[in-house]
């Protein structure tokens, strides 16, 4: 091979390289391991964790422990979806394009929108880059954020919104709802988006319908942010109640948890704005000889054309995690899917209605849920914590350092993972703390 | 022959007068079109809590009038579906994938074990620290160890890709010069050969892009970025070894001109898997930087994602990383938010933890000998290239590194046939094709990567498959004209595709918008 190159040592193809900025040592890294040491090594880091197969899970706020049908990652994880890249080649990546096309369809399907993107980085980006859409379809350069929407999407939406100019305005929740009267209140005519979360971080079901009249009326938009799209398996989805885009998460859809990621921002609209869209979309289309195929569309939207003049430098996407929520949405099917919300939305009340019958336990904002809901507690959420650890559960998520009003609140999810018999045992392990705690 | 209930006769019967059809032949129908009332490919977990009447617990008006309008498919009928889908693509586990610039390398499977294991997969990312020791140790030491690689200090794991980490960085260069009360900083100069993300991401921070023209060496013009290089500048964004293939061969004379005026050399490390262990970017002189780690570390790409993309950094651009960090605590691990500099998040929780997984294997896997994956890779580059620079028009005629740039202008010139065209062709000889028309400064461009994974043999029959191309466009330009032609699918009209977006599937009584 040196010799075709024409070159006498590998050296010599690195001759262009400074002197002064070539690295003459070997790399301070650790001596590699075989494989089978290496694995040992992972799987001793692994067993240091909690997971949620060795510990009974009540968290949520953002990421869900919902079952995932085998059949999911034994089709989304096949060598030929995993190993491939973008299709840039249309002809050879139908599977890709196709299965892409039916990720796209599947989430309207579920969101009740018109026309969904490929996927985004996660549901936090996807709200970001929502009101930058937004900015961008209305013109004006307002958001209206509503605090019950995840405190990470919040910091997230204003990271990237600063430096484009927008002004974000919080928007107080009363009761764990963000009010119809709150977002008139706040409404001007620079405003640009109301964003509110639906369920919301509290697990309230927020009043779309109301708030996209609210926000419609002064001209701007409603993004609506998701962090369970599982809800919308029993819920009206948003699409029905007037919002103009969805914005949200797509990990609970047969995605693991997986220390927080990869998830998968889903972005979905109506289809007068997806010209304003960033992120991949594959469109149907039709071959030389007239069969239909599935390409990659309205590129020119894209930063390879745009450049400066992109809306989004979205390149690299979450394909195989979309690829999984779409076998996990085709998996389910309609009555599965809502199966899959009922079970979450009962389980959790009988969790909320045993909870709250214990002596100094009381619901922080009454009214219904989906699967996730705040306790007050008469004890410190982080003492309960501690005490349920060393039982095998993990509780829930203590509230107090993002909503300092909330410092004894503690935010519990019960997904249809968790049966009857480990509620049970939560109920009567935080009975037992909160007695010890008395004494 | 006939078949009942699935079970194919056994009787004799006449051979097909003519080849069956596949299957698939037409395509393979929509999800949607194979829905029949009441399948289902799985069961969820039932509800085992006293039945309480859904009522009592929603109000009615929240709830959909009918369930969401997914497709009843019976779990085989899935398999099979999502099966053929498979058999539609191409990927690495198949074949060559030279895609310039997209470092499509084999991924060990040892890395796919590593980041299944439970205790990573299913690790609730709110999990308490001190319950999550694993995840927040192999996270510190995959920091220090890409650290050791790049010649940087600290690292934020936080962007999900390689354009979010340029987005994180420049967001750090801005909160910096903030800091510094240096606010009339608001341009960014890109090379006009970079990547189309790094304006994308430029212009997404707020900056105003200065393109900077590239040099006849295939370097940039060092001599334009002067003229650029004064107080308003806030970034020069690089990616070394450019997307020619080349290193910058005055990069610290470009180091010296953008840290003369103050402002900061920021490294797009797309192409980093041709320079480990051989240069570090912090000795030659950039502040900060993103790694694909799904490139050069190796995750699957997944049909586009997912990736990870995390910054490195210079001390002096450390307290404006994102929260979390994680930071060493005693004997343990523990992730910190209190930063009061900090840029904020770009995304919710650490990252993609489990391309960390794999790129934590993957380096391990390699240790100092990390080195012989960029040997080997501009090896093969440089290999391909002496075996193509004949039948291909070379703009830069340098040595490359682990990727390069042809040009099919003279088969365009000649035969009228377009380099899109002999990209087509050459997906009928069973190879992917290399990345086409980028970077954009050279005509009709053809970008080939290699990888160090691939052997001498799979170098040279593409190469041969390269050459019978370039003779093709002499003797037969009508046959590569209308390539390709031995694909599930014939060309695919992309101009119909774009007017009349047809983006989801509709439903009988969901007629198009």
């Amino acid at each position: 091979m040196l010799a075709t190159i024409g070159v006498a040592d590998v050296e010599d193809l690195f001759a262009d390289i400074p002197a002064s900025v070539r690295l003459l040592r070997d790399l301070r890294l650790p001596p590699a391991p075989s494989d089978a040491e290496l694995l040992a090594e992972l799987r001793a880091f692994s067993g240091q964790n909690a997971d949620a197969d060795r510990y009974v899970c009540f968290l949520g706020a953002g990421a869900y422990d919902h079952f995932i049908p085998s059949v999911v990652w034994h089709l989304a994880g096949r060598a030929e979806f995993v190993t491939a890249y973008t299709p840039y080649q249309a002809e050879l990546m139908q599977g890709e394009l196709q299965a892409t096309y039916e990720y796209q369809s599947l989430l309207c399907a579920l969101t009740g929108m018109e026309v969904a993107n490929a996927s985004m980085y996660d549901g936090a980006s996807a709200t970001a880059e929502a009101a930058v859409m937004a900015r961008d379809l209305t013109r004006r350069s307002g958001i209206l954020l509503s605090t019950a929407v995840h405190p990470e999407y919040r910091q997230v939406l204003r990271t990237y919104t600063a430096p484009l100019g927008l002004t974000v305005t919080d928007l107080p929740h009363e009761g764990g709802v963000t009010t119809p009267q709150a977002v008139r209140d706040a409404l001007d005519g620079e405003t640009a988006a109301v964003v509110v979360q639906h369920p919301n971080f509290f697990g309230r079901l927020e009043e779309v319908r109301a708030l996209a009249e609210a926000a419609h009326a002064a001209g701007a938009l409603l993004v609506v942010a998701v962090a369970d799209p599982v809800a919308y398996g029993l819920l009206q989805p948003p699409g029905a109640l007037g919002a103009d885009i969805v914005a949200g998460e797509g990990q609970p859809l047969g995605n693991h948890l997986n220390f927080g990621g990869p998830y998968l921002g889903m972005l979905a609209t109506r289809e007068a704005f997806v010209r304003r869209m960033p992120g991949r979309l594959v469109g149907a289309t039709v071959d030389a000889r007239g069969r239909r195929g599935f390409v990659l569309t309205l590129q020119t939207r894209e930063q390879h054309i745009r450049r400066e003049r992109a809306t989004s430098n979205i390149c690299t996407n979450e394909a195989l995690n979309a690829l999984a929520a779409a076998v996990y949405m085709a998996a389910l099917g309609p009555h599965g899917l809502r199966q899959v919300a009922e079970a979450c939305v009962r389980k959790a009340h009988y969790a909320r209605e045993r909870l709250c019958a214990l002596p100094g336990f009381g619901l922080a904002f009454p009214g219904p849920t989906f699967h996730e809901f705040v306790l007050t507690c008469p004890l410190p959420p982080e003492r309960l914590n501690d005490g349920l650890q060393s039982r095998g559960i993990l509780g829930g998520l203590p509230l107090g350092p993002c909503y300092p009003d909330l410092d004894h609140g503690w935010l519990l999810c019960v997904t249809e993972m968790r049966t009857r018999a480990e509620i049970d045992r939560l109920v009567e392990a935080v009975a037992e703390i909160a007695e010890e705690d008395v004494r | 022959m006939t078949e009942h209930h699935g079970i194919a006769s056994a009787g004799v019967s006449a051979p097909p007068q003519e080849a069956p059809r596949r299957p698939d032949a037409d395509g393979i129908p929509l999800l949607i079109e194979q829905s029949a009332p009441g399948r289902r490919a799985a069961a969820p977990p039932a509800s085992d809590v006293p039945p309480v009447p859904l009522e009592a617990i929603l109000p009615p008006a929240v709830l959909r009038p009918t369930p969401p309008p997914l497709p009843e498919v019976s779990e085989l009928d899935l398999v099979r579906h999502y099966t053929r889908l498979s058999h539609r693509n191409y990927a690495v586990d198949l074949g060559f994938y030279p895609l310039g610039s997209c470092t499509m390398k084999y991924n060990p499977k040892v890395n796919e074990d590593a980041a299944r294991l439970p205790g990573f997969a299913r690790l609730h990312p709110y999990t308490p620290g001190p319950l999550a020791q694993g995840a927040l140790r192999l996270m510190a030491e995959l920091e220090a160890m890409l650290a050791e690689i790049t010649g940087m200090d600290r690292v934020t794991f936080q962007p999900a890709a390689g354009a979010h980490g340029e987005l994180t960085a420049l967001l750090m260069v801005r909160a910096y010069f903030a800091d510094r009360g240096e606010r009339q900083r608001t341009r960014v100069a890109v090379p006009d050969s970079a990547h189309g993300t790094n304006p994308a991401s430029a212009a997404m921070c707020g900056y105003e892009v200065l393109t900077v023209p590239s040099d006849r060496r295939g370097n940039i013009d060092v001599e334009a970025l002067r003229r650029m290089a004064d107080g308003r500048l806030a970034a020069l964004m690089l990616t070394n070894p450019n997307t020619l293939g080349l290193f910058e061969e005055r990069i610290l004379e470009v180091a010296e001109l953008v840290h003369g005026v103050g402002a900061q050399l920021y490294l797009d490390g797309a192409n980093f898997n041709a320079m480990l262990g051989i240069t570090r970017p912090g000795d030659q002189g950039f502040d900060l930087m993103h790694t694909n780690l799904h490139k050069t570390f190796s995750t699957p790409h997944g049909g586009g994602g997912p990736g990870a993309g995390p910054v490195a950094v210079k001390a002096h651009l450390a307290p404006y990383l994102p929260v979390p960090v994680v930071e060493r605590d005693g004997d343990g691990y523990r992730l910190d938010y209190d930063r009061p500099k900090s840029i904020g998040r770009v995304r919710a929780f650490y990252g993609n933890f489990a391309v960390l997984v794999r790129a934590y294997a993957y380096i391990r896997a390699y240790g100092p000998l990390l080195r012989q994956v960029s040997e080997a890779a501009v090896l093969n580059a440089n290999y391909l290239l002496a075996l193509l620079r004949d039948a291909f028009d070379l703009p830069y005629d340098r040595p490359c590194k682990h990727e390069f740039v042809l040009s099919g202008r003279r088969q365009k010139r000649e035969s009228g046939v377009t380099t899109r065209d002999i990209a087509k062709r050459l997906l009928d000889y069973g190879f992917h094709a290399p990345t086409i028309y980028f970077p954009l400064i050279v005509e009709e461009a053809i970008m080939v990567e290699p990888t160090e994974t691939e052997s001498r043999e799979t170098l040279e029959a593409f190469a041969r498959a390269m050459l019978a191309v370039a003779e093709e466009c002499r003797t037969q330009p009508d046959l590569v004209r209308t390539a390709p032609h031995t694909t599930p699918v014939a060309r695919l009209d992309e101009v119909t595709a774009a007017r009349r977006p047809n983006l989801r599937w509709r439903l009988p009584e969901d007629p198009p918008a």
